[in-house]
């Protein structure tokens, strides 16, 4: 190529505009001083602060909550959702399938946040569950659209997958379930923890939508991280944003130092 | 480009008659080896016992609780506004005298297309959306290229380097920028050392502040798709231009621009839809008269308690991203794309 220095500098542009302004926000995590701005020494203050400030961390529980549990019900449903798009070929209903599993991925979220709530409404007009919401509400939207995303890592991961795999599988007289549980999800597991954890992140991420479909008792973190974020910038919320950063960085390198390890055995073990 | 599609036909064609037996015998026993593969696909095909229920479980899911909401959504914004819980009317009344009456309002409706201040707010949303996807392309391009360009073993460093921020708390990263752009924020801090400007710029709170943070937060989905169709260009469509004459520039227009487009739009349109209804970024960055529509929306729902003029709001919005999302799912279906930037690398 002709043109590398322009390509080199727009690139390290892009990494310096994606990475800067997280860099400086963990760094004035560790600042002495309560303006966010003005260096005052390095401490680990807000910190200590933020572990005994009770709304956080209650909220912080209650999302914890939600999202694990969020993770483990979307990778269920994602798995069959994905399942069905790339094994069973042409069968009926596939487009409907596939237009709602693309949907939510680029709905804009104040109306699938508004439309969970009016149907969670109607229900409970109907029924009369769920008589309250909070938990179950913000848990069972957040599993429509986590699930979603889950369906497309997994509909991908299958779709590149060897089918002679599964095919040799059943001709040596393998059941399907047999064959699903011992070929196809060994295969697909780097898709499957990758899924569960975006499932993860994304309900701990989620303001809009569980803004909508909560009730007087669900405060998730998000939500007070919103709140005191429009009342002005606080270094406890520095400290904060730093851990969650720390606990869904470590995640992501852990899984992806794990998978790299199994694939590298499998390679080694197909020689 | 033409030529080397015809030709990699051409040896698609010539792989497969050498494999077709000239003898009558060789071609019955391939029949019969056809046959049995008949019989073993629908033998696989009679086992899948659980089929029907895998397939039923997500139909279920995602009929109820995405597609039978926008049925409640299109419900309440014929309905009334009361001061009731919930807050709106039923629009099915028996009256005492057996009549059953339908009752449709559609004054949510004439009122968002009256008052200049919704139709605006419209404009706006769209007018912003459409300018942050194109920065967003300007931004992303040279990236995805760049990625593409460089040694597989480090392409996969920087593209993980470039998911990573879209793993974490969107809120988070949006707040990030909230320290840098503050009066006395980072940026304005750094432009008053160099000397640049003498008195802080009011940064936060402007469109400028609006558009970074749209793009800063929708990087990662316009690069990716980008990525996926960039790499997978054949290099030695650029080799051929270059012999011919043609200069990098130019050989980038004609050849490489117009090979990724599928990726250019799968990318435009994976920013422009979510940024259309986008209520944190306006809402925490955006100045107080950049109206946009989302915010409308939330400010409707939450410190009006309009139930119905939000859902009205919201069936505006989704008729005017039906088209937008039927074409970002047709380029998503695509056969011969389905390692569309999105699906692969995320």
């Amino acid at each position: 190529m002709r043109r590398p220095w322009f390509l080199f500098t727009m690139l390290s542009f892009g990494y310096a505009f994606l990475y800067g302004p997280i860099i400086s926000l963990v760094v004035y995590s560790f600042n002495k001083s309560r303006l966010v701005t003005v260096w005052g020494g390095f401490s680990t203050h807000w910190y200590r602060e933020l572990l005994h400030d009770e709304q956080i961390l209650s909220a912080a529980w209650l999302s914890l909550k939600i999202a694990s549990l969020n993770a483990c019900l979307a990778v269920i449903l994602g798995l069959f959702a994905g399942f069905s798009l790339a094994r069973f070929g042409r069968f009926r209903g596939r487009g409907f399938l596939s237009g709602m599993v693309g949907a939510p991925l680029v709905m804009p979220d104040v109306i699938l946040g508004l439309s969970m709530l009016l149907l969670f409404v109607a229900m409970q007009q109907t029924f009369g569950w769920p008589q309250t919401r909070g938990m179950t509400t913000i848990l069972l939207a957040h599993v429509t659209f986590s699930a979603a995303y889950v369906t497309v890592i997994v509909q991908s991961r299958l779709v590149d997958m060897d089918v002679s795999l599964e095919e040799a599988a059943m001709d040596l007289g393998a059941r399907p379930w047999k064959v699903f549980l011992l070929i196809t999800l060994p295969v697909i597991v780097p898709a499957i923890s990758a899924g569960w954890l975006l499932a993860f992140t994304l309900s701990l991420d989620d303001l809009v939508i569980a803004s909508f479909v909560s009730g007087p008792g669900g405060t998730t973190l998000p939500m007070v991280v919103y709140s005191s974020v429009r009342l002005g910038v606080s270094p406890v919320i520095n400290a904060l944003a730093s851990l969650i950063l720390l606990l869904v960085t470590s995640g992501i390198i852990i899984t992806g130092l794990l998978l790299h390890r199994q694939e590298k055995l499998q390679k080694t073990s197909e020689l | 480009m033409a030529l080397n599609k015809w030709s990699s036909v051409g040896n698609m064609r010539e792989r497969q008659s050498a494999v077709l037996p000239q003898t009558l015998l060789g071609r019955f026993r391939l029949w019969l080896i056809n046959f049995m593969n008949w019989r073993r696909v629908r033998g696989i095909a009679r086992s899948l016992r659980g089929r029907p229920l895998v397939i039923l479980v997500p139909i279920l899911w995602f009929s109820i609780f995405f597609l039978l909401p926008f049925l409640f959504v299109l419900k309440i914004s014929f309905a009334e506004s009361l001061l009731a819980q919930p807050p709106f009317s039923a629009l099915l009344h028996w009256s005492s005298d057996g009549i059953l009456q339908l009752r449709l309002n559609v004054g949510n409706f004439l009122m968002l297309l009256e008052d200049s201040l919704y139709f605006s707010a419209l404009i706006n949303s769209i007018k912003v959306a459409a300018i942050s996807a194109f920065l967003t392309l300007f931004i992303g391009y040279p990236m995805a290229l760049g990625i593409s360009r460089v040694q597989s073993s480090w392409r996969l460093v920087l593209l993980m380097l470039v998911i990573l921020p879209f793993w974490t708390s969107f809120l988070i990263r949006v707040y990030a920028w909230i320290g840098l752009l503050k009066n006395n924020g980072l940026l304005n801090n750094l432009l008053l050392w160099i000397g640049i400007i003498d008195k802080p710029l009011p940064l936060l709170h402007s469109d400028f502040a609006l558009y970074i943070g749209i793009v800063y937060s929708y990087l990662p989905f316009m690069v990716l798709p980008l990525y996926a169709t960039l790499v997978k260009l054949d290099q030695s469509l650029l080799e051929a231009a270059e012999d011919l004459g043609c200069r990098p520039l130019s050989a980038f227009w004609r050849v490489t621009f117009p090979l990724s487009l599928p990726g250019v739009i799968a990318g435009s349109l994976l920013v422009f839809i979510p940024a259309v209804g986008e209520f944190v970024i306006p809402d925490l960055l955006g100045g107080p008269d950049s109206l946009m529509i989302g915010k409308i929306l939330w400010t409707e729902f939450f410190n009006n308690r309009d139930w119905p003029v939000a859902s009205a709001i919201a069936v505006l919005m989704l008729l005017l991203l039906v088209v937008p999302m039927m074409l970002f799912q047709r380029i998503q279906d695509r056969p011969d794309n389905h390692g569309n930037g999105l699906r692969n690398e995320l």
